[in-house]
């Protein structure tokens, strides 16, 4: 008896060998970088989830198993490039995906455009990141949109006359976001009474928001990260300062939320995604999945974690091959790629267009104020 | 800038400037006994906002039995910081001391980032401590009103210990001379100790008021405050109480007022505070409050 079954077992995997073999193919690495730990450990926490949910979506292309390799940056650019150099050299991953913050993802292209190694950022904004590169792209619309759209915003609907900007100064993204706002700002007939700088790690502010204080701006521009943003605006309160405060799209964290407690209530940001605004298949499923297995509201950074995900395996689709420059190419030409942060079509420079959305905080959730198109 | 922000500003000032003090005490005090910078001391400000944040938040005790016992906890880690990095090294040259203190702070921070993770946790401002006071037009955290008193109750309590009970008097005596007091039949593995316990309850207060104040905690939140505690400890001469409590406000002082004089400077300010290092370390380097250097060994 026992034979005859183990026999018909072997003629039957005879039968499904077309079918099995794809998964006996050897499976495609997309190497992943993010900020698993330190100052914007969040970013990396939440990528992390929504990639794995894209996973569960879509776990095979070309017939073959996708394994993803995570590397910790710590959320430092050393690391970063570090992290980059190892997998393609030691993990041989045929993609990079990574990093969530432009500073991070700036130390980490150079190394995979040399290789030839096509990459995707789920998140990072800075114009220069893509810069002058073959083979690097992201999934996020980038910073002199997101800062005239802060700028405007701020004349048109907070009625603001005057701004204070109060600048992380020692990250790209802070710093550029910081400068298309008052370009745009000043442009638009307003004036930018104060700036001031802060630094990644900093913990106290006083001595800068009484400057903002003395200054008596309609709006303070804050385009700094979660970390700094919650205890930034606490202290804020804490002073008596009242403006409205208005920040970039890296506030979108819990933590801001948790940190900030009633501090940060009618903040407003610019932001890639809120699940009210979704609205493709896709979106809609992903959402689904996340919220059965997190039991929370599915976050911006999950989503662009998702679609930078979505976007390699589409291009590796078209492309029928890793190949690094085929797949490159397939990148270029995406087109109205329906992500879970909207439609995406590659630009110039591997800078999707996309649509925004702006949103606040408002009974400590992130609320959905508008959509802007590009 | 008018003088309602000047006041502001120097009240900024002296609210960070207690805080440094604070820190900087529990520094200054194991150096002077051991002659050991605590590299750790900072994370042992880490180890005290978590378990207080786990006590108010996980087992929902209130606040007044969450810090006590997390000042308790800390106190131990101290104490089993002693035992297992700094007596096995009791006879060894002061050097290996210095790198054993510096590999269990990334013991403990490393720890504390695989224990608990890298995202950072929001401290819970209890309601007394969540109020701000309006005063002719200047708003003070009552925060900042507690922590100078803190601080000046434990520094009133340390002078006490350290020059008029017995334990006191014979941690000066080892701070003198390890081989004779320890010849004069005390227990010179038992003060030190005791020191270290002392050392880390001043840390653990000084860590729970800064995460009150900058409520948000992650395995590195140590690090700044201990460096800065650091400097102030050795601007006002390392090894004396009240010099590391001036340090501290000189040094508070300092950083806000650069920043509240020349908004630009913003960036520059912990160049400020390790420049002021340098400076005191190549003109004075005993310090504002410091004796001449005597070395024991």
């Amino acid at each position: 008896m026992k034979a005859r079954h183990l026999l018909g077992f072997i003629l039957l995997s005879f039968v499904l060998l077309p079918a099995g073999a794809a998964s006996a193919l050897e499976a495609i690495k997309i190497g992943a970088y993010l900020p698993m730990t330190g100052a914007v450990a969040a970013y990396g926490e939440m990528e992390w989830t929504g990639i794995q949910i894209a996973r569960e979506m879509e776990p095979e292309v070309l017939g073959r198993k996708i394994d993803i390799v995570l590397v910790d940056t710590k959320s430092d650019k050393i690391e970063a490039a570090n992290a980059v150099t190892l997998l393609i050299e030691k993990e041989k991953a045929a993609v990079i995906l990574g990093e969530a913050i432009s500073g991070n993802t700036m130390a980490g292209n150079p190394i995979s455009e040399a290789a030839k190694i096509p990459s995707v950022s789920p998140s990072a904004t800075n114009p220069l990141v893509n810069q002058g590169k073959q083979f690097a792209f992201r999934a996020c619309f980038i910073d002199p949109f997101q800062g005239e759209i802060a700028a405007r915003f701020a004349r048109n609907e907070l009625k603001a006359q005057t701004a204070a900007v109060i600048i992380d100064i020692a990250q790209d993204y802070c710093v550029g976001l910081g400068n298309f706002f008052v370009k745009e700002f000043v442009k638009l007939g307003g004036k930018v009474v104060s700036t001031t700088y802060i630094q990644t790690g900093d913990q106290d502010f006083s001595a800068q928001l009484s400057a903002v204080q003395a200054a008596k701006p309609d709006v303070i521009y804050a385009p700094n990260y979660y970390t700094e943003d919650a205890l930034m605006a606490k202290q804020a309160r804490d002073l008596g300062i009242k403006v409205p405060i208005l920040t970039g799209d890296g506030a979108q964290a819990d933590t801001l939320l948790q940190v900030g407690g009633s501090a940060v209530e009618e903040m407003y940001f610019t932001g890639h995604f809120h699940k009210e605004a979704a609205g493709s298949q896709r979106a809609k499923e992903y959402i689904r999945r996340f919220e059965e297995k997190y039991k929370k509201d599915a976050d911006a950074f999950g989503a662009l974690g998702a679609d930078a995900y979505f976007l390699l395996v589409d291009a590796i689709r078209r492309a029928g091959s890793t190949d690094g420059v085929a797949v490159r190419d397939a990148l270029a030409a995406t087109k109205n790629f329906e992500g879970v942060s909207g439609l995406i079509s590659m630009g110039e420079n591997g800078n999707p267009i996309k649509s925004m959305v702006i949103n606040k905080v408002q009974n400590g959730k992130f609320v959905y104020v508008t959509t802007v198109n590009p | 800038m008018t003088s309602t922000i000047f006041l502001q500003q120097l009240i900024n000032g002296v609210s960070l400037g207690s805080l440094y003090a604070l820190v900087a005490i529990g520094y200054t005090m194991v150096y002077g006994i051991l002659r050991l910078i605590n590299f750790a001391h900072g994370d042992l400000l880490m180890v005290a906002a978590y378990t207080a944040i786990y006590g108010i938040a996980v087992f929902t005790l209130p606040w007044y039995v969450s810090f006590p016992l997390a000042v308790l906890f800390t106190g131990l880690t101290g104490i089993l910081l002693d035992r297992a990095a700094y007596k096995p090294l009791r006879s060894a040259p002061r050097i290996s001391l210095l790198i054993s203190a510096i590999g269990a702070s990334f013991l403990l921070e490393n720890l504390a980032l695989v224990v608990i993770g890298g995202v950072p946790k929001a401290f819970p401002r209890p309601e007394p401590f969540d109020r701000v006071v309006d005063l002719f037009g200047l708003r003070i955290q009552v925060l900042t009103i507690y922590t100078p008193i803190v601080t000046l109750v434990l520094l009133l309590a340390l002078l006490y210990i350290v020059h008029r009970t017995k334990v006191g008097k014979a941690m000066r005596a080892a701070s003198r001379d390890f081989e004779t007091t320890r010849l004069m039949g005390i227990n010179v593995d038992r003060i030190i100790s005791v020191t270290f316990l002392l050392g880390s309850v001043l840390a653990a207060a000084g860590g729970i008021m800064w995460a009150m104040k900058y409520p948000q905690v992650n395995p590195f939140m140590g690090v700044f405050p201990g460096l800065k505690a650091f400097i102030a400890a050795v601007l006002g001469g390392i090894g004396n109480i009240m010099g590391a409590v001036i340090g501290g406000f000189l040094l508070g002082l300092g950083e806000i007022l650069i920043v509240a004089a020349v908004p630009e400077l913003a960036q520059f300010r912990d160049a400020f505070a390790f420049v002021l290092l340098v400076l005191v370390l190549l003109f004075r380097p005993t310090g504002i409050m410091g004796e001449p250097f005597t070395d024991k060994t």
